[in-house]
Parts: structure tokens; C-alpha cells; sequence
């Protein structure tokens, strides 16, 4: 059972939901896939350990054997190798990694290298919950492979909530698509509402069943709420509008810690989610 | 042409309600919303659209099952399992590169184009804008965010505009990277928490490292002034002036809800904590419309910090 916590936009609560519900339920697992910005464990505090480099193949051509035909240049579709008169130019961060350039190029002057775009890490043994991360070096853009190298990391006899990257491209559809429910955190206000339906959208399309977790409740109006009602979305969880939340959240201290009557709310949202998944995919 | 960016490394901040206010100060002005996976800004300035126009991302690849003899190859070459078991391809792994195209034996593999999202021009009530809209769990958001910047250039050219106002996609990735590149000034907007600064640290090692001249601005300072001293901290040691804190307020959300700027809001509400916070959104404009206007700020430029956040 691997539940995706996704919102279509940053900021409107997604880790704050995938640290509590996770830290409310026994023997879970828990990974941050917002490899951009991995937030979890600024709330956990856990002592982490690298599990593995994430790597990414890259050409290296040999000026000895190249004759400088250009066909990697001109193979490449991202730009990445530029054929000079003397020389052929490598851009690593426009590449991705594809061997096409070694594939085409006539002498075999290519060898493929591998270089670092960002690192797996997790918590360590003696932590209570299993908790893994990934993050992406600065400057790299090839988030959606530290996500699918963490993701293999799951152990798929335990269930795993799983924090997603925000917006509605292709690092989402990395998350989304491994996973067999997904819960939306959203608040009620034209900014929240809008970038919800986005990522409905997205959850749709990839035909995962939904839930949502309306965030600062009270805020706004009641337009997520209705539209759900309509639509037979199920509102799974409410978390008010709350002064106290905001100052837990912002001091890093995840709110189930400090105000317990949460921990039955987020075991509620968990039975609930359970029977929703084996309804529409029979995953148990 | 001037341009600024306004990033934030996290979603949530206020960057779109802060870009909205800066567009009802601004004159000569082009909006270019670059958070392309959720344009929230048209919510607020509610654009008339002037031209829309397609964006092509990467290609995508496909397979004649008439010519197909099913030797698989192609599956086995392909570096992001795009190729499925019945030789179609799935469209949402596929990037392509087109080595299938090359190593199939039976040439039965081709690229087709593939429409990732659309590109708008409007005019606002406060100026031009150029914003996008992504088709779904398309990705090739970077390169919509160059189109949506050329837009803007070309708006701003045919408007004679002065100033280009980016606001830009969450996050430190390729989006970000695209939004932030050429420009003349970012704007890295915070909030006092734990993860505010964590993320704010990442947003400035990634203009330190396109060296882009950087300000920064606290957004809810009060809720924890102890974690805003230490982002005053850190933007000291960083070298990046801090030029404004904006407190927690709710007529943000009452502005939204009323789709103004929280700068109109603030004229015809008479609401006196609504007029105090317009107030120190334009000071602050008025501080970056001064480092926009002057091409010799260097001291502006963040140092490389050797603490790396785990």
C-alpha cells in the first residue's frame, strides 16, 4: 500500500501531512520525494546515512579516435554536445544520459562516464520510523531519476507514505503513478482551489483513486468542499486554520508531538484510506 | 530591459501575491508568470488573452506495429523503459532522445512532435503579460518557461516596457533554472521556518551559482521572529541585503478572495492593517526598482557558502 501525499503547488501542507500521518502510525514507512526541497526531516531530526549516489551516464569523447564527424552533435536532442572545428563541447547538465552519441558515432570515440546529479539517504536503523530521502545537487535538473532510484527503496511489505514533489510535471507523474492511493492536501481559496483541480487532473489521468486533507481550514470559502461533494471526492481530514499549528510547523516541530488528539484523526485517515484503495484497485 | 525574478525555493510563500502588488506599482511593466505547472497569477489579474500559441516539447517516440517484428531491441536500448511489452510506448517515460529510432533494424520506429502546453499573451489592467499553461504531466516546463520569457522580451519590446517581472516555479530544478537565467535581479522571498530557511539557502546557492545579483524578503515574520533573526543572520553572511519583512496577515487571503492586488485591496478597504501592508510593499519596490535601474551593484552578488544543508 503506497499513498502519495500531492497538492498540484508547494506550500500548502504536503509535508506537514506526510510527517504527522506518518509519525501517528505504526510500522510505516516514509519517503520524501520532493528531491528539489526534502523538508521531512528538518521536522523528524533523524541522524541520516547515505544509501546511495545517484548516477547519471555521460559521453566522453576520446580526441584520439574522434574525427570530429559531428554526428553526436547533430544526434543529440537536448543540446548537450556542440561540434566545434577542433574540439566536440560538452554541456553534462544538458544531458540525459540516453548513449545515443555512442550509439551513432562511427569510430567509437564515446565512452560513457558516470557523474554524481544527487544522493539517497535515510534514517538510521535505531530510528522509530523507516524514513528515506533523496536530494538533487544544485544545478541539476534530472529530478525524476533520484526519485525512481528512491522509490526502488521501498519495501513493499510495509505501507509507505510517500511526500511528492509539487506542480503537475513529470517528477509528480514518477510519484504518482507508483502509487495506489493519492491524498490531496489543499486549502479552500482561489489559489488553492485552482491548483487542486490541477492536480486531480493528474491523478485522474493516471487513474489513482483521491482523497483530500483540506488545509487551514476556515480560511477562504467553500468551494473545494462543494466541488468535492459534487464530484464524490471524499474529504478525508480537515486541520484548522490554526495559530498553534503554524507556530509548531514554523519552529519544526511536527504537531501530532505536541497536540495527541491528532494521532486518532491521522489512524482514522489511514482506515479510511485503506478501505477507499481496496474499493477502486483491491490493493490491501 | 530590466529584468527581475521573484523565486522563493518553496511554494507557498507569497510569490504570486507579492509579483500581483508589484504589477499594480509598476509602470511600464511586463508580467511574465513563469510557475507554468500552476499559473496562479491570471486568478488575480484576470488577463485578457491577446495570442496563444503551442508549445512543442521533446519528442515522442512511435512504433509501426506493421513493420515490427518484435526482436526488441529497442526495449532493451532504451535507458528510460519507455518501450512497453507490446511494443508501444509509454508516453510518459519516453524523452526522446530517439535511439530507438536509430537501432531498430526494421526502421519501424519514428518521432513524433508532441504539443506540451501553450504559451499566452494578454494585457492586464496593469500592463502586458505573458504566462503558459502545461498540458498535464507534460515536462518539458523548462523549456515553456524560455518561451514564456521570450514572450515577455518580445511584449516588452512592442509595448516599449521597461521592466520584465518574472514570477517564478517553486522548487531549485530546471524550471527555476530557466526562470532565473539573463536576469538582471532575484528576489528570494522566505518565511520563518524551519523548512523557509532551509529552502532559502538552496535558492541562494542557486543564484550564487548563475552568479545573478540577489535581495531578499521575509514574508510573516512574526509568526517565529526568532527564526526571522536567523534568516537576518544568513543573508548577512551570505551578502544579500534583506530589504523588506512583511508581517502575517489575513487581508492577503481577503484580497485573493476578492481577485485585487492586495495594493488595490488596500485603497478601497480603508482596512488600516490592509494599508500598513501595502505600504512596506512599496518601499520595497521602490528599493528594487532603484538596484533594477543601476547596472553596478556587484555587492549584490551572494558568496558561496561552504555549510551545505543535509
Amino acid at each position: 500500500m503506497k499513498i502519495a501525499i500531492a497538492s498540484g503547488k508547494g506550500g500548502t501542507g504536503k509535508t506537514t501531512v506526510a510527517v504527522n500521518f506518518a509519525l501517528a502510525l505504526e510500522d510505516v514507512q516514509l519517503f520524501d520525494c520532493d528531491v528539489e526541497e526534502p523538508n521531512c526531516n528538518l521536522f523528524l531530526g533523524f541522524e541520516l546515512e547515505p544509501v546511495e549516489e545517484v548516477t547519471c551516464l555521460f559521453p566522453e569523447i576520446n580526441p584520439d579516435k574522434c574525427t570530429l564527424c559531428g554526428n553526436c552533435a547533430d544526434f543529440c536532442r537536448y543540446n548537450a554536445l556542440a561540434a566545434l572545428p577542433k574540439k566536440i563541447l560538452l554541456f553534462p547538465s544538458l544531458c540525459h544520459g540516453c548513449g545515443g552519441c555512442s550509439f551513432v558515432c562511427p569510430v567509437g570515440a564515446v565512452e560513457e562516464k558516470s557523474r554524481s546529479i544527487g544522493i539517497i539517504e535515510k534514517a538510521s536503523s535505531d530510528a522509530p520510523l523507516k524514513f528515506f530521502h533523496g536530494i538533487l545537487n544544485i544545478g541539476e535538473a534530472m529530478a525524476t531519476m533520484v526519485i525512481k532510484s528512491l522509490l526502488r527503496h521501498i519495501d513493499e511489505s510495509k505501507p509507505a507514505i510517500i511526500d511528492s514533489p509539487p506542480g503537475t510535471a513529470c517528477p509528480v507523474l514518477a510519484v504518482l503513478g507508483f502509487a495506489d492511493y493519492c491524498v490531496l492536501v489543499t486549502e479552500s481559496t482561489p489559489f488553492g482551489f485552482h491548483d487542486f483541480l490541477l492536480a486531480l487532473k493528474v491523478a485522474k489521468a493516471l487513474k489513482v483513486p483521491v482523497g483530500v486533507v483540506l488545509n487551514r481550514d476556515g480560511l477562504g470559502d467553500s468551494r473545494v468542499e462543494d466541488f468535492c461533494r459534487d464530484e464524490g471526492i471524499p474529504i478525508l481530514l480537515r486541520i484548522p486554520n490554526d495559530r498553534m499549528i503554524a507556530r509548531l510547523y514554523s519552529e519544526g516541530i511536527p504537531f501530532v508531538k505536541e497536540m495527541p488528539e491528532w494521532k486518532e484523526k491521522f489512524e482514522d485517515m489511514f482506515e479510511t484510506i485503506k478501505a477507499l484503495a481496496f474499493k477502486s484497485t483491491g490493493v490491501q | 530591459m530590466r529584468q527581475l525574478a521573484i523565486i522563493s525555493g518553496k511554494g507557498g510563500c507569497g510569490k504570486t501575491t507579492l509579483t500581483a502588488a508589484f504589477s499594480s506599482l509598476s509602470e511600464n511593466t511586463v508580467l511574465a508568470d513563469c510557475d507554468v505547472d500552476a499559473s496562479d497569477l491570471p486568478l488575480i489579474l484576470k488577463p485578457q488573452v491577446l495570442k496563444t500559441e503551442d508549445c512543442l516539447g521533446l519528442e515522442l517516440a512511435s512504433i509501426d506495429l506493421k513493420l515490427c517484428t518484435g526482436c526488441g531491441i529497442c526495449r532493451e536500448i532504451c535507458r528510460f523503459g519507455a518501450v512497453l511489452e507490446n511494443f508501444t510506448i509509454n508516453p510518459y517515460s519516453c524523452e526522446g532522445c530517439a535511439v530507438c529510432t536509430v537501432a531498430c533494424p526494421e526502421n519501424a520506429v519514428s518521432l513524433m512532435p508532441r504539443v506540451s502546453g501553450q504559451v499566452i499573451s494578454s494585457i492586464t489592467r496593469f500592463g502586458p503579460m505573458a504566462h503558459a499553461k502545461l498540458d498535464t504531466g507534460e515536462e518539458a516546463s523548462g523549456k515553456l518557461v524560455n518561451m514564456v520569457r521570450k514572450r515577455a522580451l518580445e511584449l516588452a519590446d512592442r509595448y516599449s516596457c521597461k521592466f520584465i517581472l518574472i514570477d517564478g516555479p517553486p522548487g531549485t530544478g530546471c524550471p527555476v533554472m530557466a526562470a532565473i537565467t539573463g536576469t538582471d535581479l532575484v528576489l528570494v522571498l522566505s518565511e520563518p521556518t524551519v523548512s523557509g530557511l532551509h529552502d532559502l539557502k538552496r535558492a541562494i546557492e542557486l543564484t550564487a551559482h548563475f552568479r545573478i545579483p540577489t535581495v531578499a524578503c521575509i514574508n510573516k515574520y512574526d509568526i517565529n521572529e526568532k527564526m526571522s533573526l536567523e534568516i537576518e543572520a544568513f543573508c548577512r553572511e551570505a551578502g544579500i541585503p534583506l530589504l523588506a519583512c512583511l508581517p502575517y496577515a489575513d487581508i492577503t487571503t481577503e484580497a485573493m478572495m476578492e481577485e485585487e492586488t492586495v495594493i488595490e485591496y488596500a485603497a478601497h478597504s480603508g482596512d488600516e492593517e490592509a494599508v500598513k501592508f501595502a505600504n512596506i510593499i512599496r518601499n520595497l519596490w521602490a528599493e528594487i526598482e532603484i538596484r533594477l535601474s543601476d547596472t553596478s551593484k556587484k555587492e549584490m552578488y551572494p558568496k558561496i557558502l561552504q555549510s551545505r544543508e543535509p
